[in-house]
């Protein structure tokens, strides 16, 4: 479990800084990596203080309450609801991880053009204000959500396809169209300045994931084989379905597409993880490349939104698709959640939880709607989002951090 | 003196250095620059956007050489640097007021 934790929060750092920055204009690349590093540092702040309890302390259907603050309560015995064969605090520090990438997964939307002390405030108050209460339905110890702990709509998310993906994508796209535009987008280029970084982000981004998701069933088990071995199974037929969907339509597969569509298959896989079975993973794989491909290419330029990085195109709609899919394919021959030998998913015959996680894809997209509105109007009407066009102009290396990610001359 | 400047294709820099030093040119500053006459570039594709490169990266030599010296010079570098296709390059030739040795403040001609 610590080395499942380990490998959820390099997969924030550097795997999401690179990857994330590999993709800006050269003159944002440190700008765009210090947003994924404030997040390891101000949500891990906040999760020892007040937000571990906010999201699996007791409370109600929809958050928890303050038992936990200051981590009171949270040692070294196991907690029975939460990983009864770890420390509390072993499950703490894993959640923490997943706490951490969540809303620095959102800065892919806002990309180039936002302030940083605005980011630092608009992030912390979402960590608050909606992943809190999302994870505490989903995972908390009677959420309205939660499948294994008597939720009254029980959603299946074993690693948090509802909880991280849905949430940090549907607030990307938020973000992107409350904030607007970069300048001089869509007319003027601005390709990745180092595809070479945001490759090798997205490959640790691959294996970070293992711990992402076969570290979701907190034992070394079964069910973790199974977690793992369907990450990796959608993850390689994501790719592929998003390069073959690229070298039909331009003639030729990008390293770009290719990791592009592997981090959509990563995506989609996450609320499946535990709950299907190797082929489906498959398929689910193949489904979101293809998917995530046409939301980044065709929806985008459809709307006309600047996602600069596509964080709703591949995590919102991928985490989305993923839930869905997760109500046809789950196994009770790999989980049965539900108890022994009650049907889980359609596959065994329970076509009702479709509809469950529908539920709960429609919570996620509301709460993340209608809390990221409300807090980037607070923010902004404070102390302001955006850059000045002269700052965004000169780049936000220079502009809110003083310095400059390469230095050739010297 | 003459002023050479001279833009090539950059896989062809180590064949013009190797061909100026051979009619006896040893100064030389090398410049890395991005241009394109009548070359059409290329596109590139990142997630669903098309961008079209048309600055196309090139070297420009410039020398600066005795009168006696220039046409020396341009022969080498056209020799070297010809490929017969579009996107070879261009030589401009200028005169040179003067040229002045850092080192001991030599002028004119025995500077070069």
């Amino acid at each position: 479990m610590l080395t499942s934790a380990a490998l959820v929060l390099m997969m924030t750092g550097p795997g999401l800084a690179l990857f994330y920055g590999g993709l800006v204009r050269r003159k944002n690349v440190l700008a765009t990596m210090m947003q994924s590093f404030a997040m390891m540092c101000i949500v891990s702040v906040l999760w020892a203080i007040v937000t571990y309890s906010l999201a699996f302390g007791p409370g109600n259907s929809f958050i928890g309450g303050f038992h936990y603050l200051f981590l009171h309560h949270v040692g070294l015995l196991p907690d029975p609801d939460y990983g009864a064969t770890v420390p509390a605090q072993t499950y703490m520090i894993y959640q923490l991880m997943f706490a951490i990438i969540t809303p620095a997964l959102i800065c892919g939307a806002f990309a180039e053009r936002m302030k940083f002390s605005a980011m630092c405030l608009f992030l912390t108050l979402w960590t608050i204000l909606v992943y809190s209460p999302m994870a505490h339905m989903v995972w908390g110890k009677g959420g309205f959500l939660n499948a294994a702990l008597g939720g009254r709509v029980p959603c299946l998310d074993f690693a948090g396809g509802t909880v991280v993906h849905i949430t940090s994508g549907v607030s990307a796209l938020v973000c992107a169209l409350y904030m607007g535009k970069r300048v001089g987008y869509p007319k003027e280029p601005s390709p990745p300045h180092s595809v070479v970084l945001s490759f090798i982000g997205a490959c640790m981004l691959w294996v970070g994931w293992f711990g992402f998701n076969a570290g979701s069933a907190v034992a070394a088990n079964g069910l973790a084989t199974s977690a793992f071995v369907n990450t990796h199974f959608a993850t390689a037929a994501a790719a592929i379905s998003w390069s073959i969907a690229e070298w039909i339509r331009n003639g030729k597969p990008s390293a770009l597409g290719a990791i592009s569509g592997a981090v959509a298959g990563l995506v989609a896989i996450t609320p499946a993880s535990g709950f299907v079975q190797p082929m489906s993973a498959l398929v689910i794989g193949a489904v979101a490349g293809a998917f995530c491909y046409l939301m980044v290419t065709k929806v985008k330029s459809w709307f006309g939104y600047d996602d600069s990085l596509d964080a709703f195109g591949v995590h919102g709609a991928g985490g989305t698709i993923g839930a869905i899919l997760t109500g046809f394919f789950a196994s009770s021959a790999i989980n049965p959640i539900f108890g022994a030998g009650k049907a889980t998913g359609a596959i065994d015959g329970n076509w009702h939880q479709v509809l469950n996680q529908l539920v709960g894809v429609a919570i996620a997209w509301g709460l993340s709607i209608v809390g990221t509105l409300v807090l980037l109007k607070l923010v902004d009407m404070t102390i302001g989002l955006r850059v000045t066009r002269e700052e965004e102009i000169e780049g936000l290396d220079v502009t809110q951090h003083g310095e400059e990610g390469y230095d050739f001359a010297s | 003196m003459q002023k050479i400047e001279a833009v090539i294709q950059p896989s062809k820099l180590d064949a013009v250095k190797d061909a100026l030093l051979e009619v006896g040119i040893e100064g030389m500053t090398i410049l890395e620059a991005r241009g394109h006459g009548r070359q059409k570039g290329h596109t590139e594709f990142y997630r669903g956007r098309e961008y079209t490169v048309d600055l196309l990266p090139k070297i420009k030599i410039e020398l600066v050489v005795r009168d006696e010296m220039a046409d020396k010079a341009v022969q080498a570098i056209l020799s070297s640097a010809r490929t017969g296709k579009i996107g070879d390059g261009k030589i401009f030739i200028s005169k040179i007021d003067d040229a002045i040795r850092i080192r001991n403040d030599e002028r004119g001609p025995s500077a070069l």
